[in-house]
């Protein structure tokens, strides 16, 4: 409690302001610190407040995993009476004879499809739009921006009745052909915004050595990306792996299903007494992502950000 | 690579490489070369079934029977459709009730969070966590667990005098349960919003703090006009977002969007028409409708925006 004691962002550096200010006003001073630690306080009282209930769910569902099925309902408080690793050995045979491990390969193979397909498609679109003049960009931008606020709900119906006529509905392409088709806006907006920001000078001196843009988008621009490279592959990782829409349109043989519909079946088949196992195979599912977020939770939380101040 | 900046600078005088207007040619076909991968996805998979589905809309398609042009049945049938009518009373109830609450949330807490001190970070990035897996099918099961009969907001309910018998049961607390579930993942908008309120000049405050104006009318004058681009991005982000929700209504009510319709929220009823029965092309008239209406809301904040949304002259 020593330090964090400026309410006002000065520049000021860290330390106690006191000794710096004039004798006489001493007194005031030393009320004003008083306000101030008292202040602080309060925002730590309310954040600390505000953090048990946004993690409440998180952590009740995470010990409900260890609880025998019989004691999760009707349970208020967090700590269990019972701990029991049943739940996880039932989660992990998986359903329907399949196991647990094979669902997890789906969604990992598709998880990790999605962010290459995101990553390739959506930087080469973006170099067009930040980096080439070329009669038609405003118009295909302002275009890229509508399919932005688009209403996915449109195009799914005649893009099933295609995959369908293809032949392509109980396979993965119709889940990852728009990964590498770049129709994942957001992630081309994102890498136009910084793009835009990385300095010119670099690809004219190139151009002037007599570099194409290929040459200058493989060699130049892309080593430079990588912070907004791994922005886009952390959200297209977690946005695949919680897909739950498109793998239940498309997906037949449950052989093939990822995750969420793994879960969707233990919610249909088994009654109110399992839900140990629904449990511990939620807490399961989510494992990944929560590891990406303690990894990545920078890059996460300023791609939101910046995504906000530039839209 | 190895020019200095001054030799870069000087170069545009005596420019090598070909003449003027086959540069252009040029420069125009690796535009659309590097374009080729977004402009074939938005042909196929946006521009394309767009198109294709305005015409299902005026179509009984099937997968299996096909389908023929009806004119403006499904529309008529529509408005005839108790389930779709329910389904537009959720969705916009959710929307007009929740997206507030859960703004107004995302900036209480932004501006509690907007200072220097020690721990803000670990608390902004906790605070994000829901909305990173708040649509997933393990939180719906969780939220169904907590909400249900016995379940823990249950006993807390009954201890504070509530009758009992759980949410996911009882059909006028299905949507207070969805909209606390939405309001939960604050924390994107949060993070917006407390990016925006960095941008904002430290001298305002203490102008207006000179000339003697209390927190109440600094929050009035100076944060909300200054924020007001980033309140109405958010706006019109989570009102779009809040039409699309489906995983968890399907997996809180088993795909049903029950009891009594209180969880038939548009896309889970366009789901079940279009995907369930096989309705292709009612559902296909369903989805324009959203189209419309989302294009008409998108409008209103923007032609209303001139009169509220305050964009400082000098384009920070």
């Amino acid at each position: 409690m020593s330090t964090p004691l400026q309410t006002e962002p000065r520049p000021e550096p860290h330390g106690n302001p006191e000794p710096a200010r004039e004798p006489a006003r001493g007194a005031l001073a030393r009320r004003a610190a008083g306000r101030r630690r008292g202040r602080t306080l309060g925002f730590h009282l309310a954040a600390w407040a505000l953090a048990v209930v946004v993690l409440y769910p998180g952590v009740w569902m995470v010990l409900s995993a260890f609880r025998p099925s019989s004691e999760i309902i009707g349970q208020t408080g967090l700590i269990p009476d019972q701990t029991t690793l049943d739940n996880f050995r039932k989660a992990f045979e998986g359903i329907g004879g399949i196991s647990f491990w094979t669902f997890f390969g789906n969604s990992l193979f598709l998880a990790a499809a999605s962010v290459i397909g995101v990553c390739l498609s959506c930087s080469v679109s973006a170099y067009a739009f930040a980096r080439i003049d070329f009669p038609g960009r405003s118009v295909f931008f302002a275009l890229m921006i509508g399919t932005l606020l688009l209403p996915f709900h449109v195009v799914i119906i005649p893009q099933f009745i295609m995959f369908n006529e293809i032949g392509w509905t109980d396979s993965y392409l119709p889940l990852l052909v728009g990964k590498f088709l770049a129709t994942d806006a957001f992630f081309v907006f994102l890498m136009v915004q910084f793009m835009r920001n990385l300095p010119r000078e670099l690809d004219e001196s190139a151009r002037i050595d007599g570099a194409g843009h290929p040459r200058i988008f493989v060699s130049i621009v892309l080593p430079l990306m990588r912070p907004v490279l791994a922005t886009a592959s952390i959200f297209a990782f977690i946005w695949s792996w919680n897909d739950f829409l498109a793998p239940l349109i498309y997906l037949r043989s449950p052989d093939s299903y990822p995750l969420p519909l793994m879960l969707r079946q233990y919610t249909d088949q088994t009654t109110t007494s399992d839900y140990g196992a629904q449990m511990a195979a939620a807490v399961l599912a989510l494992v990944p992502v929560l590891i990406f977020f303690v990894l990545f939770q920078r890059y996460i939380v300023e791609g939101v950000a910046t995504q906000g101040l530039k839209g | 690579m190895s020019l200095s900046p001054q030799a870069s600078r000087a170069a545009p005088k005596r420019r090598p490489g070909p003449p003027r207007s086959r540069r252009r040619t040029a420069e125009t076909r690796a535009g659309y070369a590097f374009l080729a991968p977004w402009l074939l996805g938005f042909l196929a998979l946006t521009a394309g079934p767009m198109i294709a589905s305005a015409y299902l809309a005026f179509t009984d398609y099937h997968p299996i029977r096909g389908g023929s042009w009806i004119g403006l049945d499904n529309f008529d049938r529509l408005l005839d459709d108790p389930r779709f009518l329910d389904s537009v009373e959720v969705t916009a109830t959710y929307a007009v009730v929740g997206t507030p609450i859960k703004l107004a949330a995302a900036l209480g807490v932004a501006m509690l969070l907007n200072s220097r001190r020690r721990g803000q970070g670990t608390y902004r990035s906790l605070f994000y966590a829901p909305s990173l897996i708040g649509a997933s099918v393990s939180v719906a099961i969780v939220w169904k667990a907590m909400f249900n009969d016995q379940g823990i907001v249950d006993d807390i309910g009954r201890f504070f005098g509530m009758s009992g018998g759980g949410w996911v049961g009882n059909p006028d607390l299905t949507l207070p349960m969805m909209i606390l579930l939405a309001v939960w993942q604050f924390g994107a908008p949060m993070v917006i919003f407390l990016a925006g309120l960095k941008q904002i000049p430290h001298e305002l405050y203490e102008a207006a703090q000179v000339d003697g104006a209390g927190p109440a009318r600094r929050f009035f004058r100076i944060t909300l006009p200054m924020l007001s681009p980033v309140l109405f991005f958010n706006l019109v982000l989570e009102t779009i977002n809040s039409f699309q929700i489906f995983a968890s209504a399907f997996i809180i009510s088993g795909g049903q969007g029950g009891p009594a319709n209180s969880t038939l929220f548009y896309t889970l009823y366009l789901y079940q028409r279009g995907f369930g029965q096989g309705q292709l092309g009612y559902a296909a008239a369903m989805a324009w409708l959203l189209v419309i209406v989302v294009g008409i809301i998108t409008l209103v904040f923007f032609r209303t925006s001139r009169y509220w949304v305050h964009y400082s002259g000098d384009g920070r």
